[in-house]
Protein backbone atom coordinates (compact mmCIF):
# COMPACT_ATOMS: atom_id res chain seq x y z
CA UNK A 1 0.00 0.00 0.00
CA UNK A 2 1.87 3.20 -0.87
CA UNK A 3 1.99 5.37 1.87
CA UNK A 4 0.45 8.94 2.46
CA UNK A 5 3.86 11.08 2.04
CA UNK A 6 4.99 8.67 -1.52
CA UNK A 7 1.31 10.13 -2.70
CA UNK A 8 2.56 13.65 -2.57
CA UNK A 9 4.40 14.59 -5.36
CA UNK A 10 5.96 18.21 -4.31
CA UNK A 11 8.68 17.79 -1.87
CA UNK A 12 8.51 20.81 0.03
CA UNK A 13 4.90 19.80 0.78
CA UNK A 14 5.61 16.53 1.09
CA UNK A 15 8.11 17.64 4.38
CA UNK A 16 5.28 19.81 5.46
CA UNK A 17 3.01 17.26 5.80
CA UNK A 18 5.60 15.18 7.28
CA UNK A 19 6.34 17.28 9.86
CA UNK A 20 2.08 17.48 10.71
CA UNK A 21 2.44 13.78 11.22
CA UNK A 22 5.59 13.79 12.90
CA UNK A 23 3.92 15.82 15.48
CA UNK A 24 0.87 14.04 15.93
CA UNK A 25 3.20 10.69 16.39
CA UNK A 26 5.34 13.11 18.93
CA UNK A 27 2.66 14.49 20.83
CA UNK A 28 1.20 11.07 21.43
CA UNK A 29 4.13 9.18 22.29
CA UNK A 30 5.01 11.95 24.95
CA UNK A 31 1.41 11.99 26.55
CA UNK A 32 1.58 8.32 26.76
CA UNK A 33 4.53 8.04 28.70
CA UNK A 34 3.28 10.58 30.91
CA UNK A 35 -0.15 8.71 31.53
CA UNK A 36 1.79 5.29 32.38
CA UNK A 37 3.73 6.66 35.15
CA UNK A 38 0.13 6.67 37.00
CA UNK A 39 0.41 2.74 36.51
CA UNK A 40 0.48 1.69 40.40
CA UNK A 41 -0.18 5.27 41.34
CA UNK A 42 -3.78 5.67 40.51
CA UNK A 43 -5.97 6.98 43.04
CA UNK A 44 -8.00 4.64 42.67
CA UNK A 45 -7.95 0.64 41.07
CA UNK A 46 -10.45 1.56 38.26
CA UNK A 47 -8.75 5.14 37.42
CA UNK A 48 -5.22 3.49 37.93
CA UNK A 49 -6.54 1.12 34.95
CA UNK A 50 -8.50 3.67 32.83
CA UNK A 51 -4.86 6.17 32.81
CA UNK A 52 -2.75 3.13 31.90
CA UNK A 53 -5.28 2.16 29.59
CA UNK A 54 -5.41 6.16 27.66
CA UNK A 55 -1.62 5.80 27.89
CA UNK A 56 -1.60 2.12 25.99
CA UNK A 57 -4.23 3.87 23.15
CA UNK A 58 -1.58 6.88 22.95
CA UNK A 59 1.51 4.63 22.47
CA UNK A 60 -0.17 2.84 19.74
CA UNK A 61 -1.35 5.72 18.23
CA UNK A 62 1.97 7.42 17.84
CA UNK A 63 2.90 3.89 16.81
CA UNK A 64 0.95 3.92 13.77
CA UNK A 65 1.51 7.59 12.83
CA UNK A 66 5.42 6.67 12.71
CA UNK A 67 4.65 3.75 11.03
CA UNK A 68 3.63 6.03 7.99
CA UNK A 69 6.45 7.99 8.27
CA UNK A 70 9.28 4.88 8.84
CA UNK A 71 7.27 2.88 5.75
CA UNK A 72 7.81 5.97 3.26
CA UNK A 73 11.06 6.78 3.98
CA UNK A 74 12.19 2.88 4.79
CA UNK A 75 13.20 3.89 8.46
CA UNK A 76 13.24 1.55 10.85
CA UNK A 77 10.02 2.68 13.15
CA UNK A 78 11.74 1.91 16.58
CA UNK A 79 14.77 4.48 15.44
CA UNK A 80 12.25 7.60 14.60
CA UNK A 81 10.37 6.78 17.60
CA UNK A 82 13.69 6.73 19.74
CA UNK A 83 16.80 7.60 17.91
CA UNK A 84 16.38 11.56 17.76
CA UNK A 85 18.11 14.33 19.37
CA UNK A 86 15.31 16.35 22.27
CA UNK A 87 15.34 18.86 19.23
CA UNK A 88 14.31 17.13 16.72
CA UNK A 89 11.05 16.02 18.77
CA UNK A 90 8.15 18.26 17.85
CA UNK A 91 5.31 17.57 20.84
CA UNK A 92 4.45 20.63 22.66
CA UNK A 93 5.56 21.37 25.90
CA UNK A 94 2.16 20.72 27.74
CA UNK A 95 2.92 17.12 26.69
CA UNK A 96 6.42 16.94 28.63
CA UNK A 97 5.50 18.45 31.87
CA UNK A 98 5.86 15.94 35.34
CA UNK A 99 2.65 14.91 36.24
CA UNK A 100 3.08 16.54 39.82
CA UNK A 101 -0.74 15.80 41.00
CA UNK A 102 -3.65 14.18 39.74
CA UNK A 103 -5.42 17.04 39.34
CA UNK A 104 -2.85 18.23 36.84
CA UNK A 105 -2.74 15.29 34.58
CA UNK A 106 -6.55 15.56 34.55
CA UNK A 107 -6.45 19.02 33.64
CA UNK A 108 -4.37 18.59 30.70
CA UNK A 109 -5.92 15.19 29.60
CA UNK A 110 -8.98 17.56 29.81
CA UNK A 111 -7.16 20.85 27.39
CA UNK A 112 -5.27 18.03 25.25
CA UNK A 113 -8.15 15.87 24.44
CA UNK A 114 -10.14 18.93 23.07
CA UNK A 115 -7.14 20.04 21.24
CA UNK A 116 -6.88 16.24 19.75
CA UNK A 117 -10.57 16.18 18.41
CA UNK A 118 -10.10 19.36 16.76
CA UNK A 119 -7.05 18.30 14.95
CA UNK A 120 -8.57 14.78 14.04
CA UNK A 121 -11.34 16.46 12.59
CA UNK A 122 -9.27 18.39 10.28
CA UNK A 123 -6.82 15.32 9.27
CA UNK A 124 -10.08 13.36 8.77
CA UNK A 125 -11.22 16.03 6.50
CA UNK A 126 -7.87 16.58 4.18
CA UNK A 127 -8.50 13.48 1.84
CA UNK A 128 -4.98 12.49 2.34
CA UNK A 129 -5.68 8.43 2.56
CA UNK A 130 -4.93 6.99 4.87
CA UNK A 131 -4.44 9.40 7.18
CA UNK A 132 -7.64 10.79 6.98
CA UNK A 133 -9.42 7.22 7.64
CA UNK A 134 -7.41 6.49 10.86
CA UNK A 135 -7.86 9.89 11.97
CA UNK A 136 -11.73 9.05 12.03
CA UNK A 137 -11.23 6.27 13.49
CA UNK A 138 -9.17 7.70 15.85
CA UNK A 139 -11.95 10.39 16.84
CA UNK A 140 -14.17 7.11 18.08
CA UNK A 141 -11.44 5.90 20.63
CA UNK A 142 -10.77 9.32 22.04
CA UNK A 143 -13.77 9.94 22.85
CA UNK A 144 -13.63 7.92 25.61
CA UNK A 145 -10.67 9.74 27.43
CA UNK A 146 -12.85 12.90 27.24
CA UNK A 147 -14.95 11.32 28.97
CA UNK A 148 -13.03 10.34 31.60
CA UNK A 149 -11.32 13.31 32.02
CA UNK A 150 -14.26 15.35 32.31
CA UNK A 151 -16.00 13.49 34.68
CA UNK A 152 -12.87 13.41 37.35
CA UNK A 153 -12.62 17.04 36.93
CA UNK A 154 -16.29 17.53 37.82
CA UNK A 155 -15.09 15.22 41.27
CA UNK A 156 -12.39 17.34 42.19
CA UNK A 157 -13.23 20.48 40.88
CA UNK A 158 -16.75 20.86 42.93
CA UNK A 159 -15.09 19.25 45.87
CA UNK A 160 -15.89 20.78 49.22
CA UNK A 161 -11.96 21.20 50.84
CA UNK A 162 -8.75 21.66 48.91
CA UNK A 163 -10.42 20.36 45.76
CA UNK A 164 -11.46 23.25 43.82
CA UNK A 165 -8.12 25.58 44.84
CA UNK A 166 -5.47 22.59 43.34
CA UNK A 167 -7.53 22.18 40.02
CA UNK A 168 -7.24 26.02 39.20
CA UNK A 169 -3.92 26.77 39.96
CA UNK A 170 -3.17 23.35 38.15
CA UNK A 171 -5.20 24.66 35.06
CA UNK A 172 -3.19 28.28 35.80
CA UNK A 173 -0.63 26.43 35.37
CA UNK A 174 -1.27 24.10 31.93
CA UNK A 175 -2.62 27.28 30.70
CA UNK A 176 -0.01 28.90 28.74
CA UNK A 177 1.39 25.42 27.44
CA UNK A 178 -2.00 24.71 25.88
CA UNK A 179 -1.96 27.46 23.96
CA UNK A 180 1.54 26.22 23.08
CA UNK A 181 -0.62 23.50 21.30
CA UNK A 182 -1.17 25.31 18.56
CA UNK A 183 1.60 27.17 18.01
CA UNK A 184 2.00 27.30 13.63
CA UNK A 185 4.98 27.24 11.31
CA UNK A 186 5.41 27.91 7.83
CA UNK A 187 4.34 23.94 6.94
CA UNK A 188 0.71 24.78 8.41
CA UNK A 189 0.89 27.88 6.85
CA UNK A 190 1.66 26.10 3.24
CA UNK A 191 -0.66 23.31 3.85
CA UNK A 192 -3.45 25.32 4.28
CA UNK A 193 -2.26 27.50 0.89
CA UNK A 194 -1.87 24.15 -1.20
CA UNK A 195 -5.82 23.03 0.41
CA UNK A 196 -4.39 19.65 2.20
CA UNK A 197 -5.16 20.86 5.44
CA UNK A 198 -8.24 23.21 5.71
CA UNK A 199 -7.38 25.55 9.06
CA UNK A 200 -3.71 26.12 10.19
CA UNK A 201 -3.47 25.12 14.21
CA UNK A 202 -3.71 29.17 15.17
CA UNK A 203 -6.94 29.39 13.75
CA UNK A 204 -8.20 26.18 15.96
CA UNK A 205 -7.47 27.89 19.20
CA UNK A 206 -10.89 30.01 19.12
CA UNK A 207 -13.06 26.88 18.63
CA UNK A 208 -10.88 24.72 21.28
CA UNK A 209 -11.80 27.65 23.54
CA UNK A 210 -15.06 27.28 22.94
CA UNK A 211 -14.97 23.43 23.53
CA UNK A 212 -13.71 23.66 26.83
CA UNK A 213 -15.26 26.37 28.29
CA UNK A 214 -18.43 25.14 29.41
CA UNK A 215 -16.67 21.64 30.75
CA UNK A 216 -13.85 24.46 32.77
CA UNK A 217 -16.32 27.11 33.61
CA UNK A 218 -19.57 24.46 34.55
CA UNK A 219 -17.43 23.21 37.76
CA UNK A 220 -16.42 26.36 38.79
CA UNK A 221 -13.04 27.14 36.90
CA UNK A 222 -12.01 30.75 36.11
CA UNK A 223 -10.13 30.33 32.31
CA UNK A 224 -6.86 32.30 32.61
CA UNK A 225 -5.63 35.07 30.48
CA UNK A 226 -1.91 34.13 30.58
CA UNK A 227 -1.02 34.04 26.98
CA UNK A 228 0.88 30.94 24.86
CA UNK A 229 4.20 29.39 25.63
CA UNK A 230 5.66 28.61 22.24
CA UNK A 231 8.69 26.41 20.81
CA UNK A 232 7.70 22.58 21.43
CA UNK A 233 6.79 22.42 17.24
CA UNK A 234 10.15 24.12 16.71
CA UNK A 235 12.02 21.26 18.59
CA UNK A 236 12.67 23.73 21.79
CA UNK A 237 11.37 22.02 24.93
CA UNK A 238 11.81 22.38 29.08
CA UNK A 239 14.45 20.50 30.57
CA UNK A 240 11.26 18.16 31.43
CA UNK A 241 11.67 16.44 28.13
CA UNK A 242 15.69 15.90 29.04
CA UNK A 243 14.34 12.77 31.78
CA UNK A 244 11.53 11.56 30.13
CA UNK A 245 13.43 11.53 27.19
CA UNK A 246 16.30 9.47 29.06
CA UNK A 247 14.06 7.23 30.52
CA UNK A 248 11.28 6.12 27.52
CA UNK A 249 14.89 5.38 25.54
CA UNK A 250 16.64 3.38 27.97
CA UNK A 251 15.67 0.21 26.68
CA UNK A 252 16.29 1.03 23.25
CA UNK A 253 19.75 2.44 23.49
CA UNK A 254 20.52 -0.56 25.69
CA UNK A 255 20.57 -2.43 22.36
CA UNK A 256 19.43 0.02 19.10
CA UNK A 257 19.72 -3.14 16.81
CA UNK A 258 17.75 -5.70 19.01
CA UNK A 259 15.06 -7.24 17.10
CA UNK A 260 11.45 -7.72 19.79
CA UNK B 1 -19.12 -9.26 0.71
CA UNK B 2 -19.49 -12.81 -1.28
CA UNK B 3 -17.62 -15.27 0.06
CA UNK B 4 -16.62 -17.40 -2.79
CA UNK B 5 -17.49 -21.24 -2.97
CA UNK B 6 -15.78 -24.23 -1.88
CA UNK B 7 -13.12 -26.08 -3.97
CA UNK B 8 -11.34 -22.91 -4.44
CA UNK B 9 -8.14 -21.37 -3.30
CA UNK B 10 -10.28 -18.47 -2.32
CA UNK B 11 -13.30 -20.70 -0.84
CA UNK B 12 -9.92 -22.54 1.18
CA UNK B 13 -8.52 -19.08 2.37
CA UNK B 14 -12.16 -17.87 3.95
CA UNK B 15 -12.15 -21.26 5.56
CA UNK B 16 -9.03 -20.80 7.31
CA UNK B 17 -9.73 -17.38 8.10
CA UNK B 18 -12.66 -18.95 10.22
CA UNK B 19 -10.65 -20.81 12.19
CA UNK B 20 -8.28 -18.21 13.63
CA UNK B 21 -9.47 -16.68 16.67
CA UNK B 22 -8.88 -13.68 18.33
CA UNK B 23 -6.35 -13.92 21.49
CA UNK B 24 -8.37 -11.64 23.59
CA UNK B 25 -11.88 -12.96 23.07
CA UNK B 26 -12.67 -16.35 22.43
CA UNK B 27 -14.50 -15.74 18.39
CA UNK B 28 -13.38 -16.27 14.44
CA UNK B 29 -11.53 -13.04 13.47
CA UNK B 30 -14.54 -13.53 10.55
CA UNK B 31 -17.44 -13.76 13.41
CA UNK B 32 -15.69 -10.10 15.17
CA UNK B 33 -15.78 -8.85 11.85
CA UNK B 34 -12.31 -7.69 11.62
CA UNK B 35 -11.82 -8.72 7.58
CA UNK B 36 -12.76 -6.32 5.01
CA UNK B 37 -11.36 -8.44 1.83
CA UNK B 38 -9.21 -11.14 1.04
CA UNK B 39 -7.72 -11.41 -2.85
CA UNK B 40 -5.53 -14.64 -4.36
CA UNK B 41 -3.66 -13.94 -6.79
CA UNK B 42 -1.27 -16.11 -8.41
CA UNK B 43 -0.39 -17.98 -5.07
CA UNK B 44 -0.63 -14.62 -3.06
CA UNK B 45 -3.23 -14.14 -0.49
CA UNK B 46 -3.61 -10.21 0.29
CA UNK B 47 -5.71 -10.14 3.44
CA UNK B 48 -7.27 -6.64 4.92
CA UNK B 49 -8.33 -6.20 8.12
CA UNK B 50 -10.11 -3.62 9.92
CA UNK B 51 -8.86 -3.51 13.44
CA UNK B 52 -11.01 -2.67 16.61
CA UNK B 53 -8.93 -0.56 18.67
CA UNK B 54 -5.98 0.92 16.69
CA UNK B 55 -3.89 0.19 20.09
CA UNK B 56 -5.12 -3.27 20.50
CA UNK B 57 -1.87 -5.02 21.56
CA UNK B 58 -3.59 -8.59 20.05
CA UNK B 59 -2.93 -7.32 16.47
CA UNK B 60 0.06 -8.58 15.82
CA UNK B 61 -0.73 -11.78 17.22
CA UNK B 62 -3.49 -11.90 14.97
CA UNK B 63 -1.71 -10.80 11.85
CA UNK B 64 0.98 -13.81 12.66
CA UNK B 65 -1.69 -16.49 13.47
CA UNK B 66 -3.28 -15.10 9.85
CA UNK B 67 -0.16 -15.52 7.98
CA UNK B 68 0.38 -19.24 9.80
CA UNK B 69 -3.12 -19.95 8.91
CA UNK B 70 -2.99 -18.85 5.09
CA UNK B 71 0.42 -20.71 4.55
CA UNK B 72 -1.19 -23.98 5.21
CA UNK B 73 -3.23 -23.56 2.40
CA UNK B 74 -2.73 -25.89 -0.74
CA UNK B 75 -1.88 -23.33 -3.31
CA UNK B 76 -0.45 -20.13 -1.42
CA UNK B 77 2.66 -19.46 -1.41
CA UNK B 78 2.80 -15.71 -0.08
CA UNK B 79 0.54 -14.24 2.31
CA UNK B 80 0.11 -10.44 3.22
CA UNK B 81 -1.74 -9.00 6.26
CA UNK B 82 -2.72 -5.64 6.35
CA UNK B 83 -4.70 -3.77 8.38
CA UNK B 84 -6.71 -1.00 6.84
CA UNK B 85 -8.44 2.15 7.70
CA UNK B 86 -11.12 2.95 5.05
CA UNK B 87 -13.26 2.27 7.12
CA UNK B 88 -14.18 2.18 11.20
CA UNK B 89 -14.54 -1.11 13.09
CA UNK B 90 -18.23 -0.98 14.13
CA UNK B 91 -20.98 -3.55 16.07
CA UNK B 92 -22.19 -3.72 12.62
CA UNK B 93 -18.99 -5.94 11.44
CA UNK B 94 -20.17 -8.77 13.69
CA UNK B 95 -22.29 -11.62 12.77
CA UNK B 96 -25.13 -13.04 15.05
CA UNK B 97 -22.95 -16.26 16.12
CA UNK B 98 -20.18 -14.04 16.94
CA UNK B 99 -22.31 -11.70 19.20
CA UNK B 100 -23.89 -15.34 20.72
CA UNK B 101 -20.24 -16.48 21.44
CA UNK B 102 -18.79 -13.65 23.25
CA UNK B 103 -22.65 -13.80 25.28
CA UNK B 104 -21.78 -17.38 26.12
CA UNK B 105 -18.41 -16.03 27.54
CA UNK B 106 -20.03 -13.78 29.63
CA UNK B 107 -19.66 -10.87 28.09
CA UNK B 108 -22.93 -8.03 27.55
CA UNK B 109 -23.04 -7.13 24.05
CA UNK B 110 -24.59 -3.37 23.00
CA UNK B 111 -27.11 -4.86 19.96
CA UNK B 112 -25.47 -1.51 17.83
CA UNK B 113 -24.46 1.09 19.74
CA UNK B 114 -22.26 1.48 23.18
CA UNK B 115 -24.96 4.15 23.89
CA UNK B 116 -28.09 2.13 24.84
CA UNK B 117 -29.15 0.63 27.87
CA UNK B 118 -26.53 -1.87 29.32
CA UNK B 119 -27.77 -5.16 29.94
CA UNK B 120 -26.46 -7.76 32.90
CA UNK B 121 -25.43 -10.98 30.82
CA UNK B 122 -26.52 -13.13 34.25
CA UNK B 123 -29.78 -11.77 35.07
CA UNK B 124 -30.97 -9.85 32.21
CA UNK B 125 -31.74 -6.84 33.94
CA UNK B 126 -31.41 -3.30 32.86
CA UNK B 127 -30.47 -2.45 36.84
CA UNK B 128 -26.81 -1.84 36.28
CA UNK B 129 -24.01 0.35 37.43
CA UNK B 130 -21.08 1.67 35.13
CA UNK B 131 -18.03 0.74 36.82
CA UNK B 132 -15.25 1.70 34.51
CA UNK B 133 -15.54 2.37 30.80
CA UNK B 134 -11.57 1.14 30.93
CA UNK B 135 -11.70 -2.93 31.78
CA UNK B 136 -9.50 -5.65 31.76
CA UNK B 137 -8.67 -4.77 27.31
CA UNK B 138 -9.14 -2.14 25.80
CA UNK B 139 -12.40 -3.35 24.45
CA UNK B 140 -14.22 -4.31 27.65
CA UNK B 141 -15.74 -2.01 30.09
CA UNK B 142 -16.82 -2.90 33.54
CA UNK B 143 -20.07 -2.72 35.04
CA UNK B 144 -22.25 -4.29 38.70
CA UNK B 145 -25.75 -5.29 38.68
CA UNK B 146 -27.34 -4.16 41.36
CA UNK B 147 -30.36 -7.01 40.74
CA UNK B 148 -28.20 -9.71 40.94
CA UNK B 149 -25.35 -8.02 42.63
CA UNK B 150 -22.59 -9.40 40.00
CA UNK B 151 -19.50 -7.20 38.15
CA UNK B 152 -19.81 -8.11 34.73
CA UNK B 153 -17.72 -6.98 31.65
CA UNK B 154 -19.40 -5.07 28.70
CA UNK B 155 -17.74 -5.04 24.96
CA UNK B 156 -17.16 -1.69 24.32
CA UNK B 157 -16.42 -0.08 20.93
CA UNK B 158 -15.33 3.09 19.75
CA UNK B 159 -17.68 5.62 20.24
CA UNK B 160 -20.00 5.92 17.70
CA UNK B 161 -19.97 9.92 16.30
Amino acid sequence: MPGVLTAIADPTLRAAFREVLLRVADDELVIGHRHSEWTGFGPDIESDVAMSSIAQEELGHARVFYEQIADDEGLDIDRLAFGRTPGEYRHAALLERENGGWEFSIVRLVLYEAFETGRLRLLAASGQQPIAGLAETLTREERYHLLFAETWLTRLARGAAEGPGRVQRALDAAWPDALGLFETTPADALLVAQGVIASTPSAQRAAWEAAVRPSLEGCGLRLPSSGPREGGRRGVHTPAFDGLLDQMTEVWRSDPEARW
Amino acid sequence: MTRPGTGTVEGAVWDVLGTVEDPELPIAITDLGLVRDATVEDGRVVVRLVPTWIACPALGVIRTRIRTALLSVPGVREAVVEYTYDEPWTLDRMTPRGREQLAAHGLSVPQCRFAEPPVCPYCGSHDVAADSLFGPTLCRATYLCRHCHNPFERFKPPVEP
